[in-house]
């Protein structure tokens, strides 16, 4: 039987909010072993995720919840990234290298990019009730291959 | 987020240390631009090596950056970027607006 282990965190979404989000799942793949690249891998994909909460999700001065869920299923590591936010409009669009509806205020547009990048899926669904990010990685993925199993 | 500065030989040096997100960005965007007002140099070198995290939002300030120095035709190096930072620099082609200096 597959390892398996979930943790849960729901917090408010504010920017300081993201080193945390950041440390917490870092901490909690420590079990799974990965390499420091992996895990500076995973910080990123998920301090991307939650920017875009920070920074979309509640475009008035009152902020909601940002959700974090992290599974660990074997060595896949999946992380849900939630909100209940306005909702992304146009995902394709918003998924595209340099796309930003903030272009003003300096946001490179880069970040589904990066996440797409770091991680080894992404999946969006986004609709006016909110916005969920599903990343998952395989640990330990390229020293597998390269043992041969 | 700390950021130092000297200048040398009319070139400023401007040392990141800390973690460079959207918590950081303000911050980091207000003090490298009164930093950069200075007007005693002729290029400019940002050091990465004490810098222990960067995302996306890292490359919106760069280049917003960038982009207030080209009008006074002040070119910005990058120096020391982590292996992390140069997979985000390459990615959204950085080095092209910023090169890299070793």
């Amino acid at each position: 039987m597959k390892y398996s282990n979930f943790m849960e965190v729901t917090f408010k979404a504010l920017s300081v909010n993201e080193g945390f989000a950041r440390v917490c799942v870092a901490s909690f793949c420590v079990q799974l072993n990965p390499s420091v690249d992996e895990i500076t891998d995973i910080k990123t994909a998920v301090s991307e995720a939650v920017t875009n909460c920070v920074v979309h999700a509640y475009p008035t001065s009152v902020k909601g919840d940002v959700t974090l869920r992290c599974e660990l299923e074997g060595d896949l590591i999946t992380i849900t990234i939630s909100d209940k936010g306005v909702g992304i409009k146009d995902i394709e669009k918003a998924r595209e290298p340099f796309f930003s509806t903030k272009p003003s205020a300096e946001r490179s547009g880069m970040g589904f990019t990066v996440m797409e990048s770091f991680m080894d899926d992404v999946q969006v669904v986004s609709n006016s009730f909110g916005t969920s990010v599903k990343m998952t990685k395989k640990i330990n993925a390229e020293q597998s291959s390269v043992a041969g199993f | 987020m700390q950021i130092k500065s000297r200048i040398h030989n009319k070139v400023l040096y401007v040392l990141l240390c800390g973690e460079l997100d959207e918590h950081s960005a303000s911050y980091t965007r207000i003090t490298l631009d009164d930093i950069f007002d200075k007007p005693d140099f002729e290029k400019i070198v940002v050091d990465l090596s004490e810098l222990s995290f960067m995302d996306s939002t890292g490359i919106g300030v760069l280049i917003g950056r960038y982009k207030r120095m080209k009008e006074k035709d002040i070119p910005i190096f990058i120096a020391n970027p982590s292996s992390h930072a140069e997979k985000i620099f390459l990615m959204t082609g950085l080095y092209e607006l910023m090169p890299k200096i070793v």
